[in-house]
């Protein structure tokens, strides 16, 4: 990765977060805090490494990508609209009636979208599905999920884990946005996460852990783990920020699924403007 | 007449589709024996997973499976498959509509005596509910081949109910069904029975019992609940006047309720239920578990002859 490159990502991921922001108050609905914490990762993914398409949604050699915490859509919403799957007025239809984005992503309605996620825990047994299908057909794809650090509080996700290694889905790979915050809270509270990335590895995983919000950290993860075709699923723990790049939503619970105002809109897009935090 | 069970049409259906067509996969959740997709399993390993006791999981990577072009069939126990991974069918299949049928064996309370835990008489209706959910339960081995081959071929997803006992063959190897569409095993004019999956036999047996006693009686096997075959219904409602459902199912929410519902709506005619009388089993014989829930021969007679009477028919 160059330093030009790096600076671009990171441009992208403002976009991301100010194109998020947009979308959720104009909505006066939705899920900022995981949108921002999610927004590095989403960068890194649909502006360097998913191979995709926006001509053609459907592509069958396309990369996938599966938002298993699903309510954090503004942000793959934002991603979609900057890589050219959506057209740009699409920012001002979230959570509207008819609108291609829904308050969870729905493949039926919305190009680009993989799988219809919402009811956390789930996607990450779809990713492993695709991934199976992808392997047996010979195919180069690669699939990635993003799940969150409180929706692991979901046994399905380590059913799928099992499932992963044993069909040894090396061109698996699995993000755990690890932003400690929940819905009712701290994930120590409701329900401790304890060690992330050892839990994976128990799993069979080859695991990394970085910082979520360095764009060298993620590509260089990434980059790593594209390499090792060893047969095991590859996973990045992301220690990340919920509500990163604006002051008073990082690290507030409150800020999981709630619209800003007028004035809070405001103050939020200069902050990410000037990239002060 | 020979008996067979609809579980081994599972397995030698799936293993014909299989070896037919490379993307019908199945997916089993550590029960393949009692499911009888073993033979699949040797004989198509490259389409074939098992995820061992995931059954959320496996319905989370049929739907993977799916939106790659593939056709999976999710096996389990109609238990676990109905009800410990609903939610997900619900999310991952029903909602994004995708191709994946779930194929559930030990339906009813054919799993006699194993007790309440793994009998199922609440499948049929949880899964009626689920929008763009098609759900069948065929009446023998020959009819659960063809229906198994019609919910392969139908793009969506399909809920489909076998049983573990054998069950007499009514069909022919070269009967053919449709999703939907009703089969009329026998006319009749006094009184229809609505059936479906192992209770038709019950409901024929009757049928003949009481054509010796005078009553005409018109018999359907309702493979399919959903959609359910509104004109079928309409007509016997019409034509008899008098409907009995017969179903091992709780009477809420299965074969009875969807019938209910027409007739409500129609206006008119009477129809009676039987089927499992809202209450859990228990380790038992199947046909004591169906004595205890009047779900026999003799209680559709009895029933029958009450009906037409309240009706003034007799």
């Amino acid at each position: 990765m160059t330093k030009e490159q790096i600076l671009y990502l990171e441009e992208r991921a403002k976009e991301i977060r100010k194109t998020a922001l947009t979308m959720i108050y104009q909505a006066q609905s939705g899920h900022p805090g995981g949108s921002f914490s999610a927004a590095d990762v989403i960068a890194a993914l649909y502006f360097h490494f998913l191979k995709l398409d926006p001509e053609q949604p459907k592509w069958e050699d396309r990369d996938r990508f599966v938002l298993s915490k699903g309510h954090v859509c503004p942000a793959l919403y934002a991603a979609l609209i900057l890589r050219g799957f959506l057209p740009a007025d699409a920012v001002n239809t979230l959570r509207r009636q008819g609108s291609l984005l829904q308050g969870h992503p729905d493949m039926k309605r919305c190009p680009g979208i993989d799988i219809s996620t919402g009811s956390l825990g789930q996607g990450l047994s779809c990713a492993v599905g695709m991934a199976i299908a992808g392997k047996n057909d010979g195919k180069n794809f690669r699939t990635y999920a993003l799940l969150g650090d409180g929706e692991c509080n979901e046994g399905q996700i380590w059913e799928a884990a099992q499932a992963a290694n044993k069909y040894q889905l090396d061109r698996l790979m699995v993000f755990v946005d690890h932003n400690g915050l929940q819905n009712d809270g701290s994930t120590e509270e409701i329900m401790p996460s304890g060690d992330l990335a050892a839990k994976f590895r128990a799993f069979g995983f080859q695991t990394v852990e970085i910082d979520g919000h360095s764009m060298k950290e993620i590509t260089g993860a990434v980059s790593f783990l594209q390499t090792q075709e060893n047969g095991m699923p590859k996973c990045v723990v992301c220690r990340t920020v919920k509500g990163k790049g604006v002051s008073f939503m990082e690290n507030v619970a409150a800020w999981h699924g709630m619209a800003p105002n007028e004035e809070q809109y405001r103050q939020a897009m200069r902050e990410l403007e000037g990239g002060a935090a | 007449m020979s008996k067979q069970a609809t579980r081994e049409a599972l397995g030698d259906e799936l293993l014909a589709l299989g070896l037919e067509r490379q993307e019908v996969y199945v997916v089993d959740c550590d029960v393949s024996k009692s499911c009888k997709t073993v033979p699949f399993a040797h004989q198509c390993p490259a389409q074939h997973l098992n995820v061992g006791i995931s059954e959320q999981n496996a319905v989370g990577i049929a739907a993977g499976l799916a939106t790659a072009g593939k056709v999976p069939f999710v096996v389990t126990y109609a238990a676990f498959g109905s009800m410990r991974a609903c939610e997900q069918i619900r999310q991952e299949v029903c909602y994004p509509r995708l191709n994946v049928k779930i194929a559930c064996s030990h339906g009813g309370l054919t799993p006699a005596n194993d007790g309440a835990s793994h009998q199922c008489i609440e499948d049929m209706g949880i899964m009626r509910t689920l929008p763009n959910m098609m759900v069948i339960m065929p009446a023998d081995y020959h009819a659960a081949r063809k229906l198994i081959r019609a919910a392969a071929a139908y793009q969506g997803p399909v809920y489909l109910r076998f049983t573990r006992d054998p069950v007499e063959d009514l069909y022919g190897e070269e009967e053919e069904f449709e999703i939907g569409k009703a089969k009329y095993l026998r006319d009749g004019r006094d009184i229809a029975i609505l059936a479906n999956g192992d209770t038709v036999s019950l409901a024929l047996h009757a049928a003949e019992q009481l054509d010796r006693e005078g009553v005409s009686v018109r018999v359907l096997d309702m493979h399919t609940i959903k959609p359910l075959d509104r004109e079928a219904v309409e007509k016997a409602l019409t034509e008899c006047g008098c409907v009995i459902t017969v179903e091992d199912h709780n009477i809420l929410n299965g074969l009875g309720s969807a019938v209910c519902e027409v007739a409500a709506e129609m206006g008119h005619g009477r129809v009676k239920r039987i089927g499992v009388l809202d209450r859990f089993g228990e380790s038992a014989p199947y046909e004591a578990l169906l004595a205890l829930n009047g779900i026999t021969v003799e209680n559709l007679c009895t029933t029958a002859h009450e009906l037409l009477e309240q009706e003034g028919k007799q």
